[in-house]
């Protein structure tokens, strides 16, 4: 089933700008999997060396964290969004 | 919940009366909100994009005693969003400048100015004296540190945060509901997502985050409203929409679980460091005036600047070939690995990613990272270069 995963702006520079990618998948973790594959330079940031999810990237179905349901076995209907939500951390402005 | 026990409120003077009025008109505040406001102490981390409508919003509505932490010095460039700060402030620290803005919009505000870093050492002696932070940083390591700190001292966290055109905002309150890391149990490795200084900011968007923060902060003093303890508020400046998502606390979090396992401050330098895979090696970098040197020697290499097309045009790097950060490993197959290699974009932060990118991939030529970036190269080989 179709699936549509929401790009914040931090990780668009992995989609080529794009905000929102339609992919296939049955649950939260393939369909993440399937946006990955489609955009290989995003794979390290979405995932740590053991292919969990970084702790830096919730994963929203609705206004609910996937953590709060049933994680990347998260059961999704067609048409359903995915909403990647990055810890952002800008705010003042540091003289790196 | 009640922030500012009742035994710390005073009348209001005619003078304030005639000042507030437009609060005291409102049930919602009123006299006893007021008073609360004035008795009240509020801690602003950081005066930047969102700590400079926080401190004049915070400074105009009253607030009795205002904390103003940086170590910063106002710069030409933070001019476009840091709206408490002028251009005769240039140069000048910001929470000198921040004071002497705050005490002409209302001398009634007592300001303290804490003009250092804020650290592990100092926060906890810093923040103790305070009834709320409002969190205006720029790094994931004073987040981390703000956040920390506040649950130790039982303080609620009004945070903001901002990228480019979007913005978080929440109010972390661990006696109430869920604490930063409850959301983001811990910080991305270094430099894993840019900084506002690589990333650029529409300059309105902290205007709006940070005035939701100073919006949060009255509500917790006065003691109404819906806060926002339990929601995330996403905003999308450039699509002009609000998002609310549930944040649960979580029960296995490592400062406000049930079983934590951090019971003091730590060094949050070294634990932003330890999400880097310890089997990495380090990168090698080379300076500005290295690779001059090189390139008059006529030494092959293969250049590679990685911004993408809006931004090389504000700085062009002369002979550089173009492949924006997110083609690294799609485009792994244009790289000669007989050849050094060196990459280049604004500071030299994401030029590091497009290694680590190209690494991933298997890429066994020798890799460079240019010092600074481009900045660098206008700063001490090119001066006709914009640094930006």
């Amino acid at each position: 089933m179709s699936v549509t995963i929401q790009i914040p702006t931090a990780l668009r520079v992995f989609t080529d700008r794009r905000a929102d990618v339609l992919v296939e998948g049955t649950t939260a973790g393939e369909a993440i999997s399937a946006f990955a594959d489609l955009y290989p330079d995003i794979r390290t940031h979405l995932y740590e060396d053991s292919g969990a999810l970084r702790s830096f990237i919730n994963v929203y179905l609705g206004d609910a964290n996937i953590k709060n349901l049933s994680g990347l076995d998260t059961k999704l209907k067609d048409g359903d969004t995915l909403m990647l939500v990055p810890a952002i951390a800008g705010g003042a402005e540091s003289s790196e | 919940m009640n922030l500012i026990d009742d035994s710390r409120l005073a009348d209001l003077s005619n003078d304030e009366i005639s000042r507030y009025s437009r609060h005291l008109l409102l049930p919602e505040i009123g006299i006893d909100g007021q008073k609360r406001l004035r008795a009240a102490r509020v801690l602003i981390v950081g005066t930047g994009g969102l700590g400079a409508p926080l401190a004049l919003y915070l400074a105009a509505a009253g607030v009795g005693t205002l904390g103003v932490v940086d170590f910063d010095f106002v710069e030409a460039s933070n001019l476009q969003r840091q709206i408490i700060h002028g251009t005769k402030d240039i140069d000048r620290p910001k929470t000198a400048s921040a004071r002497d803005r705050i005490r002409g919009l209302n001398p009634g505000v007592n300001v303290i100015a804490h003009n250092t870093r804020l650290t592990a050492e100092n926060a906890l002696d810093i923040m103790k004296d305070y009834d709320v932070v409002a969190d205006g940083t720029d790094n994931y390591q004073t987040r981390y540190l703000v956040n920390d700190a506040c649950v130790l001292l039982g303080i609620p966290n009004v945070y903001g945060s901002i990228y480019q055109f979007e913005g978080q905002a929440s109010v972390f309150y661990a006696k109430e509901g869920p604490c930063y890391r409850c959301l983001y149990p811990s910080p991305p490795p270094p430099g894993l997502v840019p900084s506002c200084a690589e990333g650029g900011v529409v300059g309105v968007l902290p205007g709006i985050v940070g005035t939701i923060q100073a919006c949060e902060v009255i509500k917790l003093i006065v003691g109404g409203g819906d806060g926002l303890i339990g929601r995330l508020l996403l905003f999308d400046a450039w699509r002009m929409k609000f998002r609310e998502l549930r944040i649960e606390k979580d029960p296995l979090c490592p400062i406000c679980g049930a079983e934590p396992s951090i019971r003091e401050l730590i060094d949050y330098e070294q634990f932003c460091g330890i999400s880097l895979p310890s089997d990495e090696a380090p990168i090698e970098t080379i300076t500005a005036t290295e690779l001059k040197k090189r390139i008059d020697c006529g030494d092959e290499l293969q250049i590679i600047d990685i911004r993408e097309p809006h931004e090389r045009a504000i700085a062009k790097f002369p002979g550089a070939k173009p492949i924006p950060l997110g083609q690294m490993a799609r485009r792994v197959d244009e790289f000669d690995p007989e050849i050094d290699a060196v990459f280049l974009c604004k500071i030299g932060q994401r030029s590091i990613f497009a290694i680590r990118a190209l690494r991933d991939v298997g890429y066994k030529g020798r890799l460079l990272n240019l010092k600074d970036g481009v900045n660098a190269w206008a700063r001490d080989v090119d001066s006709d270069l914009p640094q930006y």
